[in-house]
């Protein structure tokens, strides 16, 4: 098993907020718009040093939206900030119509996803924001898993032309993925090569994934473990190849096992490749208040749950065989 | 400035083209369609400073025009192609397969005049004011027109963008409410009463004009008013009251005329009451 070691925790929202000020200095089309969030967003220092180019909305998500597709009218290339929740469900129907029909150039970058949101319970806690973006034809869906690899996704989307969903945390997780990577759209890391079992892992379960992979190893298991940060267009190439060597998968993320990227893994392996797979997911249920890691225990979100997932797909496997 | 008789022969074909349109496909919405026709005729006419034949999305130096009230576009498709954004014999497709000329508008057939999706209702005003911030920061002194209906009022994001154009004094805009009174249910008053719209709008800050949106001239005198009103820190509204379904007298009373299609009697008496004028598609 490859070591990975980090040198600190750091959030990735911090990670976006260090990517959106370098893309600003790079390019003065970029304008950044938020929801009365700037500072959970990591928006304070573009907005500080950009203020013409800084749109404070107030708590008016909807009209954010309409608002950003409008700027990309002129050459503008607006990045929109908000907790996930109101990034996603409660603007569904302005980023479909005025955004992603519309194939407008906005970036909708969405901090505090998942469980790891943390005390403010369920109401704030949204597990279905990736299958909500996902099913929008057109809308690119990245979820970063460290603080370095969300910095450098944030760069890449701005080159990139097209709607994108961006998805990051509130947490600070182990830094681990190097700060100068070369962040390709659509395109999986490979973490581990291994031959039992592939794992693969998205977001906040990437550095829970390493470390189900160390006790794997312990265990004897030789795991093959994968990064897709980028869920849609999702890397069907490194999943293929990965489950023609391993032939069985467990997928984990830390979104509701319904329309996330478990089931973006399910559809390719269905189409090309049948094979045994466990997910690692919140079962089809709301968050609720705790800490973050109360949560993902509470919730079946650990290296713990990866492993006896492991297990349980590699029985599978045997049967088959 | 056009003859105002010449803006009204472009007016009456615009009328043939709409009930012809949706007569041919026995769908759409003529009655707001013809309410706004002296509107639509003006703006793209004698106000809009644009360039049809060099249409490109992002309109820089021009003034843009964003439709809201999706619904109506029998009316914009007409008004586009007689302009000179595309073949009038296009018009020929709405509604139909594989056509450009979709039942709302969008993009996404990549539409000469078209720069947003609408057709859900309550977006169109947001999608302007970001056009506008845009034209700011690039420097264009030009100009964004919206056009909303009435009972598109009743969408909240109509009242985020209201309140965030007056707060961030985005005066480089000019929205438009086709005041009508009706809605698909009844009339605005029966289905949602939503009172004084001057003092609404007042109150959120804006420059609040009126005028009768079915008199070429007043239509005209106005907008070329409110353009005067521009730059000086306030957005600017006109409520424009029009009659739905105006120029077909059977269409003129109530709401029935909202969504549905005239059949082949009807198409025969409107067009009665529209003689061609400029030659049908």
């Amino acid at each position: 098993m490859k070591k990975y070691t980090f040198s600190e925790k750091k959030d990735t929202r911090s990670g976006f907020g260090a990517g959106l000020i370098e893309a600003g200095r790079k390019n003065e089309n970029i304008v950044a718009l938020c929801a009365d969030l700037t500072g959970s967003l990591k928006m304070d220092a573009f907005a500080k040093e950009f203020p013409a180019r800084f749109i404070q909305v107030g708590i008016a998500e909807a009209n954010m939206m309409g608002i950003a597709a409008g700027l990309t009218i002129g050459g503008k290339i607006p990045f929109t900030g908000t907790f996930a929740n109101f990034s996603t469900g409660r603007v569904y129907d302005q980023i479909r119509q005025s955004i992603a029909y519309s194939d407008k150039n906005v970036k909708i970058c969405a901090s505090h996803a998942g469980l790891t949101l943390g005390e403010d319970g369920a109401t704030h806690q949204i597990l279905e924001d990736i299958g909500l973006m996902k099913m929008l034809p057109g809308m690119t869906v990245i979820n970063p898993c460290d603080f370095n690899q969300t910095k450098a996704a944030t760069l890449a989307i701005a080159e990139h032309h097209g709607p994108v969903y961006l998805r990051f945390g509130r947490p600070a997780v182990p830094n681990f993925t190097p700060a100068d990577q070369k962040f390709e759209i659509g395109k999986a890391v490979m973490l581990n090569e291994g031959t039992d079992v592939t794992i693969i892992a998205t977001g906040h379960l990437v550095w829970k994934a390493i470390e189900a992979g160390e006790q794997l190893e312990a265990m004897g298991i030789s795991a093959e473990i994968i990064n897709i940060h980028t869920i849609k267009p999702i890397d069907e190439k490194a999943i293929l190849d990965s489950l023609k060597k391993t032939g069985c998968v467990v997928t984990a993320e830390e979104h509701n096992r319904i329309g996330g990227l478990g089931d973006a893994v399910a559809q390719v392996l269905a189409l090309h490749f049948p094979s045994p797979q466990e997910y690692v997911a919140v079962n089809d249920s709301f968050g609720e208040s705790g800490t973050p890691e109360q949560l993902m225990k509470k919730y079946g979100l650990e290296a713990s749950n990866i492993v006896e997932a492991v297990q349980k797909v590699m029985a599978r496997k045997r049967v088959l065989a | 400035m056009t003859e105002i008789s010449t803006l009204n022969d472009f007016a009456v074909q615009v009328r043939r083209d709409i009930v012809r349109m949706v007569h041919a496909v026995q769908s759409g919405h003529p009655g707001g369609s013809l309410g706004c026709t002296e509107f639509a005729t003006v703006l793209y006419n004698d106000i809009l400073k644009h360039n049809p034949k060099e249409w490109d999305m992002d309109g820089k130096e021009q003034d843009l025009f964003f439709l809201s009230n999706g619904h109506i576009s029998p009316l914009w498709y007409s008004v586009l192609a007689r302009t000179g954004y595309f073949p009038i014999t296009e018009l020929a497709t709405f509604r139909k397969l594989n056509s450009r000329l979709q039942g709302h508008p969008t993009t996404h057939e990549g539409l000469p005049g078209v720069r947003i999706s609408s057709g859900s209702l309550g977006q169109g005003l947001s999608a302007g004011i970001g056009a506008a911030l845009s034209k700011k920061l690039n420097n264009d002194d030009h100009l964004v027109f919206v056009l909303m209906g009435d009972g598109e009022l009743q969408e909240g994001q109509v009242w985020e963008a209201a309140m965030f154009a007056a707060g961030n004094k985005v005066d480089n805009l000019i929205a438009t409410i086709d005041v009508n009174g009706q809605q698909i249910d009844g009339s605005t008053n029966d289905v949602l009463n939503m009172g004084d719209l001057k003092a609404k709008w007042e109150a959120f800050g804006w420059q609040v004009l009126s005028m009768k949106g079915n008199d070429l001239e007043e239509v005209r005198a106005t907008l070329l008013k409110a353009k005067t009103q521009t730059g000086l820190g306030k957005p600017i509204l006109i409520l424009m009251e029009t009659i739905m379904g105006h120029g077909v007298d059977f269409m003129m009373a109530g709401h029935k005329w909202h969504g549905i299609a005239p059949n082949d009697e009807q198409l025969v008496d409107a067009l009665k009451q529209n003689q061609s004028t400029l030659g049908d598609y």
